[in-house]
This record gives C-alpha cells, structure tokens and sequence, in this order.
C-alpha cells in the first residue's frame, strides 16, 4: 500500500512539474520581443502570411491571456504540440521519431558514466593518501573541466580522423542497410564515441561524489565498529562504507539525469546523432521555436521520469524510509 | 593571515591561482594587445600557428588572429561567468534564507519553485531562454543565471535550517532582536564560507555553459568567445586542428583553474569540517 | 572460549610506559604521557577522566582504532604476552572482536544503519570465519536474548533505526561479546543514554562480566559510575595518570587534589541519603549546601504561575501518509515565587525542555496560560510581547553552540539592550561590567568566542542572559555539557547571581545529583506530565511515584545498588 501511495504521489507531483512548464513555455513565447505568431513561426513563417494566421488562430492571439493559455494547455494534453513548418511535419511526429537515438545514447552515457565513476571514486577513496588515488582524482578534475562538446571534437580528431577506428558520426553506415545482428553491431560501433564523450563529465562527477561520501562515511563510528569486530578492511570498504556512500550518489544521479540530456544537445551536435538533441540545434538554426518548446517539453519530461525512478530505488536501498515522505 | 596559510598549503590550488591570474591578466590588456576588433580579417585564412610571425596562434576560416579571439575572448568568459554568478547569487542567497529561516509554508513554497527549476534540464532551458530573448550579453547571463541559482539557494536554506536552531539565535529572539537583524547579522555571516565555496564553482560552471551556448551559434552576435571560435572551427576540423584545439585548451585551462582555486578555498574557509563533527 | 594460558598471576593486559603522540599544532605533544598499568583476568578497570585526558586514547590504541595523526611514541601494550602495537595487521584483527571487544559511547551511530542487526552480529564469526551462516544466525538470537533484549527473534531481523539508545547499545554489547572475548573495553558505553537506561546497561556489564570473568576497561568521565562497578581506578588528567589504585581505597580517600575535585562534585553524600534517616541529611548541609534548607515555595508572591500548558507536536506527512503525533506537554500548571529556585526534572522526551522554551516564548503552547507577575504571555503578540519578554531570559545547554562565533563577546552581551533602545556605548560598557560580575575580565569582551573554554562561554551565556536585567532565568540543562569539576563553579556562581540579584531560577535538567545542589523545589515529569511536585528535600527522602524512585535509583553511584554488585563498590 505504501508504495502505490508514494507512487501516486509521485506522479501528482509530475503532473504539476510538467505542467508549470507549459505554463512557463507559454509565457516564455509571450515574454520574446514581437508578436507571439510571429516567434513561434521563427524565420520559417515570417515570410508565410497563411502560416501566421493558422497560428494566430490557434492561440486565438485576439483573445484574453487566459483564454489563450488554456488553448494552448489543452492542446498540449491532446498530444498536440503544433506543426514545424521548416520541417513539413508535425512536432510530436518529430519527436518521437528522433527520441529512440537519444535514450540510447543517454542511457549509454549513463551506464558507463555511473559504473566507471563509482569505482573509480570508490578507488580514489580507498587509496586516498597514495598516488594512484590523487591520479584518479587529478583526472576525474580534467574530465570535469573539459567543455563536453570539445571532448567530443578531440575524439573524433583523434580516433577517426588520424587513427580511423571509429566512425566519426552518425547513427550507422550510410548506404549500408545492415540488417539484424550486423545492424545492432554497425550502431554499437557508431555509439561508442558519442556515449563515451558524453559519459565522461558525468562520469567525473561521479567519482567525485563517490570518494566524498565515501570518505564522509568512513568517518563514522558503525565503520570503527566493524573494525573492532576483526573484519577484513576489503570487507568493511564494500558492506560497510560503500553501501552507506551510494544512497546519496544515487539522488544525485537522478539529477544529473537532467544535465545528460541537456549534454546530448551538443553531443548530438558534434556526432551528428539523429536525436532529439541534434534537433533542437536543427530547432536553433532554423529559429523553430515551436518545435524547439516541443523538445524542450520532452527533455523535462525524461527527467521527471529519470527522477522518480531513482526516488524508487533510493527508497528500496534505504530501509529507514518505509513511507513517502519527503 | 591563517587562511593564507591554508589556501597554500592546497599546491593545486595555488597552481589555480597562477592560472587564475595570467587569464585575467590577459583579458586585461586584450584591448592593448589587440586593440583591432578580433572580427577583423587581418590575414589570409588557415594560416598555421608559426607560419607568418605575428600570428603565432595562426588565423581562422575568415583569416581573423586567432590571438586576438583568444585574449579578447578570455574577458568575454570571465566577465560572463563572474556577473552571472552575482546574478544567481543575489537571487538564490535571499530566497534560500528565506525558506531556510521562516520554513513552514513559506519554505514550501520557495522549495517548490527551487525544485522546479532543479528539474528542468538545465542547458536545455539556457538554450531555450537565449533563443528566444535573442542571443545577447544581457540574455546570456540572465539564462545562465536563471539556469544556476538553485544549487544556492539549496544551499543557503540547509545552512539556515541548522542555524537557526542554534541557541545563539534563539537567545538573539528571546533578547528582541528583530528578524531583519538575525538574518542579516546572525545568521548571514556564518554562511558566507561555503557560500564563497559555491560561488567560485560557479563562475567555473558558468564559463562553461557560455562556451557551450556560444558553440551552439547562441553568443553574443558582437563579441568574440572561446565557444564561438570553437564552433566556427568545428566543419573545419580536418583542415585546421589548431583552430579548435587552442580555445578549447583556454577554457580547459581556466575552468579547471577556477576548480582548484575553489578547493583551497574550501580547504581555507572550512578547515576540518568531518573532523569538527 | 580458549583457556588463558598465562602463567596465574600474570596480568592479562598490561600497558607499559605507553605514549601516544598528538599530531604537530595540537594543545600538548602527547595524548597520553608515558602511562603504566595492569589489568587481570576477571577485573574491571576504570579509567577516569574529563573530555581531552587522553582516557580513551590507550584503548583506541589497543584496538588500532587511533584517530589519524596520532601514532605510538614509546612504550608497549602487552596483551598476553605479545605487544599489540608492534603487531602486524592480519594478528591484530584476529585480536579484535575475538579476544578483544569493544563497545563505544554513541548507540545511535555505532550500528550500520543499511544492515540488519542479525547481520551485523553475525559478522562478529564471519571475520573469524567461524560456524556457518545458519549456525552464527542461532548464535545471534543466543546473544539478544542473554543482553536481554525484549523480543530478540524480531529484533534479529530488525534494523537499527528501528531500536530505541539503550535496545542498541544492548545490541553493541552482544556484538562485542559474541566471541567471548578475555578483554573488553567499554568507552563511555551509557553517557549518551537516560539515567535509567544507564543503570540498566551498567548492571548488564556488571552481570556478564562476573559470569564470563571478562576482563574490563570501562572509561567514563563519571565518578558515580565508578562506585558503581569497578574494582580499581586510573584516574587520568591531561594525558597522565594522576593516580590509581582500589576503586573503595580512591573513592574514600583521594589522594590527588584532582580526584577529590572530581569525587566532590558529585553531590554523592546527598545520593547516599535516598532512603536513609533525616539525620544523615544533617551531614549534607554543609558549606555551599547540596540541598537549601526547606522552604515552603508558597509563602512567597509567585512570579510565574503556569496553569493547563498544553502542546502537541505533529509531523505533517505526506500527501499519503499518516500524521504523527507526540504529547510534549500535557496540563502542566504551577507557580514559582519571587527568588525561588525550582528544578524540573525528566528524562530526554519527558517535555521537560518544550516547558521552558513555552515559558521564555521560543514555543508556543497549544492551550494554557503563562501568568508573569498576572499579565498573561500567551495572550500577547507583537510590541507588547517583546516588552515582556525582556523580563524571562534564558541560559541554553551548549556552551558551544549558544554564542555566534562570528560576534565578539561584548556585543553578543550587548545585543540584547541595544535592540531594546540602549545607545551603543552604553551597552556595551554595560557588558564590561557584566563580564566581570560573571568573573571574567572586562579586556574578554574584545575577543571571539572561540577564544574561551567551555566554562567560561557558560558565564558570558549567563551575562548575555542578565544584561536585560531579567526576573526570571530559565537554565536549560545550563551545565549538563560541562565537566564534572566546571559544573559545581557554574551552579555557584548561577546560586550566588539569583541571591545578590534577586531573581527567581527555573533549573531545567536530567541530572538528579545537580537539581539537587541548587533547586528549592522540583517537579518530575515524564512523557508531558508533572509526575511529582515538593520541595528538593521531600523527593529525595521520600520519593512518591514509582517514576521518581526508579530515577532515583538509577543514579550511579548510590549505596544501595539493585545488581548483585561485589563488596568493593557503592563505598560511598
């Protein structure tokens, strides 16, 4: 019962999220200098008096402000997030064609980053007064302070353009039309620059984040009391400072969760990967705003959902929290 | 004269420290160095670094100095990193001791509108927020500033929550001080630390999501930044390695500069934090 | 287990010219200077102390627990024989938890809290590598149940969030005692726990020790404790042992001024004298006087008078979950006279607290009324309140916490006035003159916080408290965070201020033995109701309610302990 409850409750607290984000893309449009029709048009519908005036409709621009928000919201809960005009198809259609690429690649990203940068921290921590440690740490700093999309240039100039490894870009060979397993194995070769890119900020961060808690929890008397049980220093690392040190590494994920997909953007840029994040740049270039807020609508609801399931695992690894409070 | 003492006992930090300075001081004299605009076309295109004397970082697709860009650049990423995190901090410092001292609904009400802004993807939502308001320096550091105010006022609020129970606040209450004064001299002060710790990540992170932007063709359209440079070079990377490679290694420099310092500071300001416990 | 193969006679631990280095920039150079003892089989040693003596220092040492920075200077540490601290690492831990246990001073935290409490006893054979799972599993509900531990098939599998302090700390001394250890080492084992519960725990030892013939280190900082159980006594100051011997040779005749300092402030002839003829109260009144003489509290005007308090916190929940309630205070009335003292006496949860905080106004009450010479303060909001309040100042419990380090200690005293309308100046001129009414000297008021001890925060707190000229002060566990030999200068000095001043105490504690040094009258309350009222001397001779004796008997240190305790303890 407690978790149907903590559950429902989750989801209502979604709901609101997601819909204060209408609200605020409504506004948004609003707030931009000129006429609302013609920024959501962007360069696309400027020159198309047709274009404007279906939009001009749509919002019913002559109507109050709630009127035309509540049209607004209400088309959005029909799953209708507009037209791109530049594009010749609608938002939604967009998206969701695109969105595949990108939970690849993010959840890619995030395995990789997540298991590499726990045991290096754990590492880092564990060896925290040899060198081998500072090296770990020196590197995860490097990593964390490199711009993610100069990361991604580097690689390619590295692996594809001088050492040819690895395909530079795209999702899988152009012309090839490989076909079950071959497929598989023509994206994975095309996902390794991308998710490895993108997964090493995160992965940084979490070795950070992991060698912090570890050595906070390493300082509490449950580990002093281990020791003078006789356990094995290996052991008491695992079950009893690494176990303790993970609950926070895992609300944090969930909130990097948001940033990976803010990081996909230019990734997918740089990789020409057919996500959602390379169309928000196509968005950018072409001023489609309405398809730019439909993307964006999609990036929060990912890590609303990236969220709540990390919500769920924390409270199953943590036993003292049975119900849902917050 | 003690925190000195700490701040360099951190050799990263000081190593930051030198970093730290020779950026500044090369966006300090970028208008003497270079008083030309960096947009102007001063040579022929693609010139490698070395190859013609005087242009010893080479030119760029548009035959511009590339040492031009990078030291008239450095100014445009401090000054946007260090005015956005102002801006951040005068938003999320007031609202994070505000929910933080009063709690109750007030503190509802103010988490909630944290945690809003938490959850959106933050670069998406600068991206989004600069798109529309029209890329400018104004709308540059408003997005970054809208996009990194939450961690502080988070931040402030947990420093205000377990202060204010603190008995010399409450005895500050029981002797009639008023609520003004308790934040701002009781309170306030003993945040600072970790606050300034914050602050100088910040500016990092800030520099950051500029050169990202601004790689993403959403810059200032009239100043020149390390971001714009390396986006400008990104088509052309085949041809010309070093026009992406040396911004991209100026902010890596600065950035991973700005970290270190934060760590003395860290290291300075909260000296034995696990220990005191 | 395994059977002592010393020679008889020969002590099982003994410590020779030990000394431990302190890191460089640390207050003295050694935590303990070139220490030497003995501990036999089937003795238990306490090692006495006050906060930074370097009591527990020799034990972490033994148990290679030494905080980082602290390393061996000279000396050994011979457990049977073999020096543990020239051992190698896999010997050492086949040591602990085997031949050596330990149990530490904070329950809360001294338990893994993602791991069941079967686990982590459990554990205690697995780092040995002894029985098999199923059987260490039997081994641990042995163990809870012979620690007495109330329902132990559920507490087994029960994790630690789910105990109360004293259930945990039964869980430590089961985890410590699952190999049957020859040596165990107890580091303040009930300070963090309830006097009852402390009692509880203390005899446990006691009872397993003398069944096992364990050999004991128990370190406390409480001389009560000490009568309690030990049968020799190292006494320790600063890092050196200021004096050892018989625990009942010590107790009745201290050599060392120090160890009288510290068996002094124990009011423990008044402890003595639960239960015992009037006449043996006459021996109590001495200099400074343990109990004032009787005086009826209601011949006098009263001050405060408190009638019908209630107060009820509540955690709201969710928006799914169910809201808790927890009673604090529950119909709480009486009065204090104008230049009384009166102590309110509980446990930790009793509301003891909760009542003062309503009374100064940091709380609100629920319902009920809080009369100050007739004006009723619940009534009141705003301007008028904070006229009002003036007159109700408060001494809070931490000397650490209650002054901001960021404020020197002249404006923190002066803080209150100038927010009153006093000029500046004037104010703090005001708190110079208060530093030295407090006994510190005017030249104190330039410096932070951090530049004093404990005991002398405590006086510039009661500074601060005075500058409003106050008429009531309300002491919230004003010296349970001090040492044992600052207490008795702090109650002094609160008794003496309250004579000279004219005002009336509130004396808000746990600790019987110091209600009983200053309090005119007291009041018991336990789970948010007065349980008993009188003046100090009635509830000590004749407690009432049974709540009262069992508090009274909990004390350590009393003649006439309950456990079936050796000859050599409750000299007093």
């Amino acid at each position: 019962m407690a978790y149907v409850s903590l559950i429902l409750g989750r989801v209502g607290k979604a709901v609101i999220v997601l819909l204060a984000i209408l609200v605020f893309n409504f506004f948004l449009i609003h707030a931009a200098p000129g006429d609302p029709a013609a920024v959501m048009a962007g360069e696309a519908g400027a020159t198309d008096q047709q274009f404007l005036d279906d939009l001009r409709e749509r919002f019913g621009l002559d109507q109050p402000l709630p009127v035309q928000l509540w049209r607004y919201m209400s088309g959005v809960l029909q799953l209708d997030f507009g037209y791109s005009y530049r594009q010749q198809m609608p938002v939604l259609d967009l998206i969701l064609e695109r969105l595949p690429a990108t939970l690849l690649l993010t959840g890619a990203a995030f395995c990789i980053s997540l298991l590499f940068g726990i045991i290096a921290g754990a590492l880092a921590a564990m060896r925290a007064k040899r060198p081998s440690g500072s090296i770990i740490m020196g590197l995860a700093l490097l990593f964390y302070a490199t711009p993610l999309y100069w990361v991604a240039m580097m690689a390619v100039l590295v692996f594809s353009v001088t050492l040819d490894w690895l395909p530079a870009y795209g999702y899988s060979t152009v012309g090839a039309d490989y076909t079950g397993l071959a497929h598989v194995g023509d994206v994975a070769v095309h996902l390794i620059l991308p998710a490895l890119t993108l997964g090493l900020f995160f992965m940084a961060v979490y070795t950070r984040m992991t060698r912090t808690s570890m050595l906070s929890v390493s300082q509490q008397d449950f580990v002093k009391t281990a020791r003078a049980k006789g356990l094995a220093p290996g052991v008491i690392q695992r079950r009893h400072i690494l176990r303790n040190a993970l609950l926070p590494i895992i609300t944090l994920a969930g909130l990097q969760a948001g940033q990976m997909v803010g990081g996909a953007v230019l990734t997918e840029t740089v990789f020409a990967w057919p996500g959602i994040g390379r169309l928000m740049y196509e968005a950018l270039m072409q001023r489609d705003y309405n398809l730019l807020l439909g993307i964006f609508f999609f990036c929060a609801l990912l890590v609303i959902l990236f969220n709540m399931l990390t919500d769920v695992i924390y409270r199953l690894a943590d036993p003292r929290i049975k119900q849902g409070a917050t | 004269m003690n925190f000195f003492k700490r701040f360099a006992q951190n050799r990263g930090a000081l190593v930051g420290l030198v970093i730290l300075g020779l950026v500044v001081l090369l966006a300090l004299l970028a208008p003497f160095l270079y008083p030309d605009s960096p947009w102007r076309m001063v040579q022929r295109p693609f010139l490698a670094p070395g190859e013609v004397s005087g242009f010893w970082l080479g030119t760029d697709v548009m035959g511009r100095d590339v040492a031009a860009g990078l030291a008239h650049g450095a100014w445009v990423s401090l000054l946007i990193g260090l005015i956005s995190t102002v801006v951040a901090l005068a938003i999320g410092v007031p609202l994070g001791a505000l929910a933080g001292y009063f709690g109750g609904k007030v503190d509802d009400a103010l988490m909630r509108f944290t945690e809003f802004f938490q959850t959106i993807p933050n670069f998406a939502l600068a991206i989004v927020l600069v798109a529309i308001m029209e890329p400018s320096t104004f709308s540059i550091v408003l997005a970054i500033a809208i996009v990194s105010w939450p961690p502080v006022a988070r931040l402030v609020r947990g420093e205000f929550l377990s202060i204010k129970h603190r008995e010399y606040v409450e005895a500050a209450r029981l002797v009639g001080q008023t609520h003004r004064d308790i934040i701002i001299k009781q309170i306030l002060p003993n945040t600072l630390s970790p606050v300034i710790v914050l602050a100088s990540l910040m500016v990092a992170t800030a520099i950051l999501l500029e050169s990202s932007l601004s790689f993403l063709g959403l810059g200032d359209p009239d100043t020149m930044s390390w971001g714009y440079m390396i986006g400008a070079a990104r088509t052309v990377m085949r041809q010309a390695w070093w026009l992406s490679v040396i911004p991209g290694v100026a902010i890596l420099l600065t950035v991973l500069a700005l970290n270190l310092v934060g760590e003395g500071l860290d290291d300075a300001l909260n000296p034995q934090l696990a220990r005191a416990r | 287990m395994s059977e002592p193969t010393r020679e008889s006679g020969a002590p099982l631990l003994r410590i020779e010219r030990l000394s431990l280095a302190l890191p460089e920039g640390a207050d003295r150079l050694y935590a303990v200077d070139n220490v030497s003892y003995d501990l036999t089989a089937g003795e238990i040693l306490c090692v006495v102390g006050e906060s930074g003596s370097g009591k527990s220092m020799t034990a972490n040492a033994l148990m290679g627990l030494l905080p980082s920075g602290v390393r061996v200077a000279q000396g050994r540490a011979l457990f049977d024989g073999q020096d543990v601290l020239a051992m190698d690492e896999l010997s050492h831990r086949a040591l602990r938890g085997r031949r050596i246990g330990m149990i530490f001073q904070e329950p809360m935290t001294a338990l893994n809290p993602l791991m069941r409490v079967g686990e982590q006893i459990a554990e205690v054979f697995e780092a040995h590598d002894l029985l098999t799972p199923r059987a260490r599993k039997e081994r641990a509900l042995a163990l809870l149940e012979e620690v007495r531990l109330p329902d132990p098939t559920s507490a087994l599998r029960a994790y630690p969030f789910e105990l109360s302090g004293g259930q945990r700390q039964r869980v430590m001394i089961a985890m410590a005692l699952a190999l049957e250890p020859e040596l165990l080492i107890a580091d303040e084992p009930t300070t963090a726990l309830d006097v009852t519960t402390q009692a509880q725990i203390l005899h446990l030892v006691k009872d397993l020790q003398a069944r096992r013939g364990m050999a004991v280190m128990f370190i406390t900082h409480d001389f009560g404790v000490v009568a309690e159980i030990a049968d020799r006594v190292c006494v320790m100051r600063e890092g050196k042992i200021v004096e050892m011997g018989e625990a009942r040779e010590v107790l009745d005749h201290p050599r060392h001024d120090y160890t009288r300092a510290l068996i002094d402030a124990i009011p423990a002839d008044v402890v003595a004298a639960v239960g015992r003829p009037a006449d043996v109260l006459a021996a109590v009144e001495r200099p400074g006087g343990a109990i004032p003489p009787q005086r009826d509290g209601t011949q006098s005007t009263p001050l405060l008078s408190v009638s019908g308090l209630d107060k009820v916190y509540r955690t709201s929940g969710g928006w799914f979950q169910p809201k808790r309630e927890v009673v604090a205070l529950d119909g709480i009335g009486f009065s204090l006279g104008k230049g009384e003292t009166l102590g309110i006496v509980g446990e930790s949860g009793s509301g003891k607290s909760t009542l003062g905080r309503c009374i100064v106004g940091l709380n609100r009450p629920d319902s009920g009324e809080i009369r100050l010479d007739g004006v009723d303060l619940s009534a009141l909001e705003g301007r008028a309140l904070r006229a009002h309040r003036r007159r109700i100042q408060m001494v809070f419990q931490d000397p650490y916490a209650s002054l901001n380090p960021r404020i020197r200690v002249g404006m923190a005293i002066a803080q209150g006035p100038i927010a009153n309308g006093v000029p500046k100046a004037e104010a703090l001129a005001q708190a110079r003159a208060l530093l030295a009414t407090v006994g510190l000297d005017g030249g104190a008021a330039e410096r932070y916080p951090h530049e004093f001890s404990g005991g002398q925060r405590q006086r510039i707190g009661i500074a601060r408290a005075l500058a409003l000229n106050p008429e009531l002060i309300v002491a919230d566990e004003a010296v349970s965070a001090l040492d044992v030999s600052i207490q008795a200068q702090v109650l002094k000095l609160l008794d003496d201020l309250k004579r000279e001043l004219d005002l009336s105490l509130l004396f808000i504690t746990h600790d019987l033995r110091v209600a009983a040094q200053i309090c005119d009258r007291l009041i018991v309350m336990q789970k948010g109701r007065i349980v008993e009222h009188g003046s100090a001397r009635e509830i000590f001779n004749s407690p009432q309610h049974p709540y009262t004796r069992e508090l009274l008997e909990a004390i350590p240190g009393r003649r006439d302990a309950p456990a079936p305790v050796t000859a050599t303890a409750g000299v007093l």
